[in-house]
């Protein structure tokens, strides 16, 4: 790791140079509610600084809605009539500038999921991240009890930390060392701004209530016990089983694939599906294993929080409370996490 | 001083411990606070300490009818596909109900959804709920870590800021043009009846879109669904959406794309729309729900103002009155059907054509 300073000019002239070999992405306020999203940005001046996580999590630029996967003709006579030719592109590379810590984790937590999948690591391939540290947490936050850390590195390229005058720069990978070289004008950092930003994360991670061992003391409870608990019940009695918590989710994965043809010309999507929908778990036989609304609920939180672990290490979730923030009946995962943790 | 929604709690707790305790019914549909501000959480209370924790605010946003069948479903008896109904009356359900969810009840009575001697309303006579959207947009980007509610302001606080924010501002544009806030079937009456509200135009929002150019209309209307997720969100929060299987979910066959294509999203906004046409209360449930902040309740307030004007009807006003679009009688006026009769609209092809069909 390589720590540079650098002034709020020569970031805005870090994204100019960039704009010249990859797109540039950032947090823009584009919401009337005063919420931010994901746009192409050419300055530092376009880019929100509001505390707290976009509308649409990162998994837009990895798990694209929807995503080709392939095309194809069934033009007989034509040459490459009924091929499905692999549409895999690896495309101009991009900056996402302004990533929060806990969105940059969702990229690593997918990825143990999508490991071996061509589309989702050639998305990562491209895709660089510079992150920006949380000075304020808001009241949807919770990354200290998942793993997290206002202040966390994994995933990223670069994490900036805002000082008092300046940034600090942690270049974390070598992607992220050339980013700032490709910049320039960045000193190296000081002992003493080293110093500032160490006390600056303790601050930080202090003032948020952490919860530590989450995954591991998942890991080690009774699987069934969990599942037969009792707040299932009057949990999804309040749910009106939309997928707006697992669209939203940065760690929510799921898809399906479809093939949509109009006059014999065809392309194979791969779209964003979710658990909340009966549909998910139809059969072709009109069997649904998860018929009830109370099952798909409790298979959304089984999943990010007993079944992920238990299969890869870590908790399928980063904390950034958008399931929170925007669920239309206030079911709050917080909520199941601490009564998961309690079943005995 | 007390404000007039913690009066309304207090009785709503103390009604529904009652019935509760009295078992005149085996639930109670309600609210309870949710973990952030601005926030409630529909709660089926079982029990008197249930009940406690009721609450009543200017956030209550979700339709109850929406919850009323499950909720009546989950106290009967279970039985199996083939079992016999069980004798004598089944269990009662209490519910809360403003204006427009009470007549989205009277809709769920007429197209037997919920049968009216099984449920016991609380009536409330509803001053309009809070849009918690607007209410941040107008903190651009502060956070509102509390808010304190006040008969005409809301008093909001986060790091370093207090604000006092006049409540009718910030009321959802649903509730700013209603005007029949009171309930209109209900066993109990909780405060007092406000009567219909004058207002000078519950179409204002409506009429500035038809204003528009066709090419300028659709233009508003791309734009305007133009982030929807397709969560699904509006659907599920809406009393009037019960379909065994909505036609997005459709399989076999598949009537509409699954991803956010411009032209899939457009389909599932209309359809939607429309199949609520003649049954919408205009509750704004949907709009409330919506995390990409979709202003769809004007796709239904449009027909809804389309209902009004040629059919004379609103919904779910009149138990005894039938839903305009779910009903007929022989001497309908019918200029718009191309019937066998000479017709000042259809050419005697198809007069011919449409005679024959009808006489066979």
């Amino acid at each position: 790791m390589k720590v540079y300073k650098i002034s709020r000019e020569g970031l805005d002239k870090w994204i100019k140079h960039w704009t010249e070999s990859y797109d540039v992405f950032g947090p823009v306020e584009k919401n009337e509610n005063g919420m931010t999203d994901w746009a192409e940005v050419k300055g530092l001046d376009e880019i929100s600084t509001a505390p707290g996580t976009t509308k649409q999590p990162i998994k837009t630029f990895y798990l694209p809605q929807p995503e080709t996967l392939f095309t194809f003709t069934s033009r007989g006579g034509e040459p490459d009539s009924d091929v499905l030719k692999e549409t895999l592109d690896e495309g101009r590379p991009r900056v996402l500038f302004g990533v929060r810590p806990c969105d940059a984790r969702s990229v690593t937590l997918n990825g143990l999921a999508y490991e071996e999948d061509p589309y989702y690591m050639a998305n990562v391939e491209r895709t660089l991240l510079v992150g920006v540290s949380c000075r304020e947490q808001c009241g949807t936050c919770f990354c200290r009890w998942v793993g997290g850390s206002p202040f966390g590195t994994e995933g990223l390229d670069i994490l900036l930390i805002e000082t008092e005058q300046n940034f600090v720069a942690e270049a974390l990978t070598d992607r992220g060392v050339s980013l700032v070289e490709a910049g320039g004008g960045a000193r190296e950092a000081s002992g003493e701004d080293l110093a500032m930003v160490e006390s600056m994360r303790q601050e930080a991670e202090q003032a948020m209530s952490a919860m530590p061992d989450t995954a591991e003391t998942l890991r080690s409870k009774d699987l069934m016990s969990m599942y037969n608990a009792d707040f299932w019940g009057g949990l999804s009695e309040s749910c009106i089983n939309c997928g707006a918590c697992t669209f939203l989710c940065p760690t929510c994965y799921c898809f399906d694939i479809q093939d949509e043809v109009v006059r014999k010309k065809g392309r194979r999507i791969r779209y964003w599906d979710s658990c909340m929908f009966p549909l998910f778990t139809q059969h072709a036989s009109g069997h649904n294993p998860r018929g009830q609304k109370v099952q798909r609920v409790r298979n959304r939180f089984m999943h990010k929080l007993k079944y992920f672990p238990d299969r890869f290490g870590p908790v399928s979730c980063v904390g950034c409370g958008r399931c929170i923030r925007e669920c239309p009946v206030n079911i709050d995962i917080r909520e199941v996490l601490r009564d998961l943790l309690g079943v005995e | 001083m007390e404000s007039s929604s913690s009066k309304i709690t207090d009785e709503i707790r103390a009604e529904a411990s009652r019935l509760l305790s009295s078992g005149e019914v085996a639930a109670f549909l309600g609210f309870v606070p949710g973990s952030l501000p601005m926030t409630v959480r529909p709660f089926v209370a079982r029990s008197s300490e249930d009940a406690a924790r009721l609450v009543w605010n200017s956030f209550c946003v979700m339709n109850l009818a929406n919850y009323l069948p499950e909720v009546l479903k989950s106290v009967e008896p279970p039985r199996g596909p083939g079992d016999p109904e069980p004798e004598g009356p089944l269990p009662r359900v209490g519910v809360l109900a403003t204006g427009c969810w009470s007549r989205n009840m009277v809709v769920q009575i007429q197209e037997n959804r919920i049968q009216r001697d099984r449920v016991v309303i609380l009536g409330i006579s509803s001053r309009g709920m809070v849009d918690r959207k607007k209410v941040l947009a107008r903190l651009g980007g502060r956070e509102a870590l509390k808010v304190e509610e006040q008969d005409h302001s809301l008093l909001v606080s986060g790091r370093a800021f207090n604000e006092e924010i006049p409540r009718w501002e910030v009321v959802r544009d649903n509730c700013r043009s209603c005007v029949h806030p009171d309930p209109v079937i209900w066993d109990i009456m909780i405060g007092e009846r406000a009567g219909d509200r004058q207002n000078a135009n519950r179409f204002a929002q409506v009429e500035e879109i038809e204003s528009l150019a066709p090419e300028e209309r659709w233009a508003w209307f791309q734009e305007e669904i133009s982030s929807c997720i397709r969560c699904y969100a509006c659907r599920n929060a809406c009393p009037l959406c019960y379909c065994p299987t909505c036609f997005v979910d459709d399989s076999r066959p598949q009537w509409v794309g699954k991803s956010i294509e411009p032209v899939d999203t457009a389909i599932f906004h209309i359809l939607r729309a429309y199949h609520c046409a003649g049954r919408c209360t205009d509750c704004g449930a949907c709009e409330s729900a919506c995390p990409m902040g979709i202003r769809m309740r004007l796709f239904t307030k449009k027909l809804e103002k389309d209902v009004l004007e040629m059919y004379g009807a609103e919904a779910g006003m009149d138990p005894e009155t039938p839903l305009p679009l779910s009903t007929f009688s022989p001497d309908d006026p019918q200029d718009f059907i191309v019937t066998g009769q000479e017709s000042p609209k259809s050419t005697g092809d198809e007069a011919g054509r449409s005679g024959e069909v009808s006489q066979s």
